[in-house]
């Protein structure tokens, strides 16, 4: 007897349409955006306002994080509730940058940060020490963030906790960091983190053309990370991720070892969250442990789901569709905020669990048929 | 006032030295300094009408004619200070300035005073004001008290207050025998008399003594911190008891991750605050008992929340635990914003009934508050019912069957889906007296319920899922730890350090405390 083995073809990357589409979006991002904003004269029907450059921008970040969750949770099953925690970790080492380029301008005129002025200390705390140069503060967003997820992944994933158990002690862990960093000793400014960002690089920050510099960064960031993305999860390394994430006993007596998968993934997904957030901090100009609250980790769970998990473009598409619609109705109705991200949080549980991507292509395989 | 002459009445023993006309002035005019002398004079050997001049400065009714004489000034009459007779106050006479320095002394040389009174409380009173007070000026009066108290027990606090003033002596026998004595105190302030004398004191051989009854005082006043740190534990593991319970039904038995059990707990803690209002409002007479009305109104509430919830989403998402826990999340949000729409973001006040105000002192330095103590019993109280409910009745038995088996429970005729209801509005009816009971002691707003969801989690997972017995430890459990951490490190450390502590304690026993073996482990 004898049974024949199908493989599965090979996925591609990206098919003709979606590489169209990405050159689309680049172009966007990098000639479209800083001419409508920088050349089109204001009050021209096509001219880009600040706003929307700082607010689109400050999405794409989210975007990335929403990018990072869908690799941990759409891809390996993985709900993580503390991803909060590593945005704002790679938001508070380029902010220790940011403050220290402040120089003397501060309003003590120390070298010192304001704060620690404020609390009398007269000098830098040790783990201040590589704030000044650019370099290690690159370095750092990435080590850092990934660093402590190494750790806390590594113990997690090795007693097996799995599920909701892991979800709760990622909560557990985002909300003890968050009173870690209110306290004033541990050295980050306390409640009121870091702020009056003056210039980054020896440039001054808030200029329309750092500005624009930033937002451009941040995408070809989003851009390189959907890549790097998409070219993970096609591989065999992402197929093994797919398969923990529907049966995991069965990835084990197949020979393989999840943890090492998990861990690295758990990882990657990390400092995804910490880059985003150190692109961030300088566009929005301020940094503090509310970034940490279990509150924004959840929510970066459901720009995720609203957009359509395990589809690496739908979490980026509903980064943009909850933070747009966030943007404009704390704005026209605040008080309606809440009501619309808890339905949304509950409709989309119940009735789109593949997101919007999910949606769309539902209603595309009807038409065909 | 009246009070104050018939205790002095009792003042029989007292050389009778009446008040003169200048001591009164002296007392009333010119500097602090020499008023105060005056004033300790006078108390030293006072009589009845000294004691009415000493209230009537405390209570401002003093007037005064510089360099001539006082006057007391009641409902708009004088009265000399001397002879009590009424009589005219001149027009020139100006109000006692009384500084805030004075007006302690007059307070003390008050209480001085109360230590004859009839009445026991009183002269408690007295002896609690005075025991962080008392100097050598004092001390004739102080003896005096001693030698005529006749209750044990205040003779034995008396004594310590005597003590004190004996320090201040210039004897060295005296400054001897009054450091021994105070080796029996248990009170705070004896530490701070001890503290300061050992500062100023000359003598290296008092000193020693000293400093040996310090060390006395001080060991008897830690255990006082360390069974207050414990109560407060417990007291803080029976909050946490409340708040964990409602979840070990719908986590812990049904496995439903309930992240709006917070907002259940908020809308039992407003049902709270609405039955006062109703209370205030309709039946101001029976204010006092609202709360017993509020306690069955605040588990109807969050119930029927509980079972609205789970009819209109819980139920479509049994098995898929991430999806409950984000759409629970949403619910949670609602709720939230519902509670500010209605009731505004403000906190709203909860008051207590008096009979839960006030407390127990068990020792010197440690009070245990009623309504730390009604919380306490009212957590066990929910625990015994809720455990008899689980264990001793049919809804109970379904309940238990549906959760471990819930195929064969269906096929013995049991409606799964209707259990599930009732189930989930038990466990957040459970919320809803949680609520109830957090009114009492802290703020009522509509971020009530996020500062416990964590905790709450924490000790059901810490405890073993679907165990009771495990929660309960859990709970107490991680309430004294909290404490006594809190006493070494702080509040924030403390719950950081707890946290820390979860986290590497459920990679050890990923089950929890009581792991659940046999069978139903598997489920």
């Amino acid at each position: 007897m004898s049974t024949t083995l199908t493989l599965p073809s090979k996925p591609v990357m990206l098919t003709r349409a979606g590489w169209s589409a990405f050159v689309v979006a680049l172009l966007v991002v990098c000639a479209l955006a800083p001419v409508l904003n920088l050349v089109v004269p204001e009050g021209s029907l096509f001219h880009m306002s600040d706003y929307a450059v700082a607010l689109v921008g400050k999405i794409m970040c989210y975007a990335i994080c929403a990018l990072a969750m869908d690799l941990i949770w759409g891809y390996t099953g993985i709900l993580s509730l503390g991803h909060g925690l590593f945005f704002a970790l790679g938001g508070y080492a380029m902010g220790m940058y940011l403050m220290r380029q402040i120089g003397r301008d501060g309003n003590y005129k120390s070298d010192l940060p304001d704060f620690m002025v404020f609390l009398d200390w007269k000098e830098l705390p040790w783990h201040w020490v590589f704030s000044d140069s650019f370099i290690a503060t690159l370095f750092l967003i990435v080590a850092v963030p990934g660093i402590v997820a190494f750790v806390f992944g590594y113990f997690a994933f090795r007693s097996r906790i799995k599920g909701v158990y892991f979800s709760i002690i990622t909560q557990a862990m985002t909300f003890a960091a968050m009173l870690l960093f209110f306290r004033n000793e541990t050295g980050f400014g306390g409640n009121n983190g870091f702020t009056d960002f003056k210039r980054i690089i020896g440039i001054a920050i808030a200029t329309p053309n750092t500005r624009m510099v930033l937002f451009v960064l941040t995408g070809l960031m989003l851009l390189g990370f959907f890549l790097f993305a998409r070219w993970l999860v096609a591989s065999k390394y992402g197929r093994v991720l797919q398969a923990i994430r529907d049966a995991e006993s069965r990835v084990m007596f197949s020979g393989y070892n999840p943890i090492g998968y998990k861990l690295s993934i758990w990882v990657i997904s990390a400092i995804m969250c910490g880059v985003a957030g150190a692109l961030y901090v300088p566009q929005v100009g301020i940094i503090n442990p509310s970034e940490m609250s279990p509150a924004n980790s959840i929510e970066i769970a459901i720009w995720t789901a609203v957009g359509g998990r395990a589809s690496l473009i739908g979490p980026i598409v509903g980064a943009f569709i909850v933070n747009g619609a966030k943007s404009w109705l704390t704005v026209t109705a605040p008080e309606y905020w809440l009501y619309f991200l808890g339905a949304l949080f509950i409709l989309v549980t119940l009735f789109l669990p593949n997101g919007v991507v999910g949606l769309v292509r539902k209603l595309r395989k009807g038409g065909e048929k | 006032m009246i009070k104050l002459l018939v205790f002095l009445a009792v003042l029989v023993a007292a050389p009778v030295h009446a008040l003169t006309a200048e001591e009164a002035l002296a007392m009333a005019a010119g500097e602090s300094d020499a008023r105060i002398e005056a004033l300790n004079k006078a108390v030293a050997a006072a009589d009845e009408r000294t004691a009415a001049f000493i209230q009537a400065m405390a209570d401002d009714a003093v007037r005064v004619v510089p360099g001539k004489q006082a006057f007391i000034v009641r409902d708009d009459k004088g009265f000399d200070p001397v002879t009590g007779a009424e009589m005219p106050v001149p027009e020139d006479a100006e109000d006692v300035v009384t500084n805030n320095r004075m007006r302690g002394e007059i307070d003390t040389a008050l209480a001085a005073l109360k230590l004859f009174a009839r009445d026991d409380k009183v002269r408690a009173a007295a002896i609690k004001t005075l025991q962080g007070e008392a100097d050598a000026s004092r001390l004739p009066l102080i003896e005096k008290a001693w030698a005529a108290e006749a209750n044990p027990a205040l003779k034995a606090q008396l004594g310590i207050v005597r003590a004190a003033a004996l320090l201040g002596s210039d004897d060295k026998a005296k400054r001897m025998e009054a450091a021994r004595l105070l080796a029996g105190s248990g009170d705070p302030s004896t530490k701070t008399v001890l503290l300061e004398r050992i500062r100023s004191e000359p003598d290296s051989e008092v000193k020693s003594v000293l400093e040996a009854s310090l060390v006395t005082v001080e060991a008897k006043l830690a255990w006082g911190d360390r069974l207050g740190a414990m109560f407060s534990g417990i007291s803080l593991g029976s909050i946490l008891l409340l708040v964990a319970l409602g979840l070990a039904i719908t986590y812990g038995l049904m496995g439903v991750i309930n992240m709006a059990h917070g907002e259940l707990m908020m809308i039992g803690a407003y049902a709270t605050y609405v039955v006062q209002g109703l209370f205030q409002k309709y039946l101001p007479g029976a204010f006092d008992w609202y709360l017993v009305a509020a306690v069955p109104v605040a588990f109807m509430a969050s119930a029927l929340m509980g079972a609205l919830l789970e009819r209109s989403v819980i139920r479509f998402l049994y098995g898929r635990p991430l999806e409950t826990l984000l759409a629970t999340w949403g619910i949670s949000l609602m709720l939230m914003q519902l509670v500010r729409t209605v009731f505004g973001a403000q906190n709203v006040g909860v008051e207590n009934p008096s009979w839960m105000s006030g407390g127990v002192a068990v020792m010197a330095n440690l009070q245990l508050p009623w309504n730390r103590i009604i919380i306490i019993g009212f957590a066990f109280a929910v625990l015994l019912g809720m455990a008899w409910l689980i264990s001793r009745t049919r809804l109970g038995l379904f309940v238990r069957g549906v959760t471990q088996n819930r195929p064969i429970a269906s096929c013995m005729g049991v409606n799964t889906a209707r259990i599930d209801t009732y189930a989930f509005a038990l466990g957040s009816g459970i919320a809803g007296l949680a609520g109830c009971a957090l009114s009492q002691i802290g703020n009522v707003g509509p971020d009530l319920g996020q500062g416990y969801i964590v905790d709450a989690f924490m000790v059901v997972v810490l405890g073993g899922v679907g165990q009771l017995a495990g929660t309960v430890y859990a709970a107490l459990g991680l309430g004294v730890l909290n404490k006594f951490l809190e006493g070494w490190a702080g509040a924030v450390l403390a719950k950081i350090a707890v946290l820390v502590f979860i986290i590497i304690f459920i990679q050890k026993r990923p089950q929890g405390i009581f792991a659940m073996k046999g069978r139903s482990a598997e489920a």
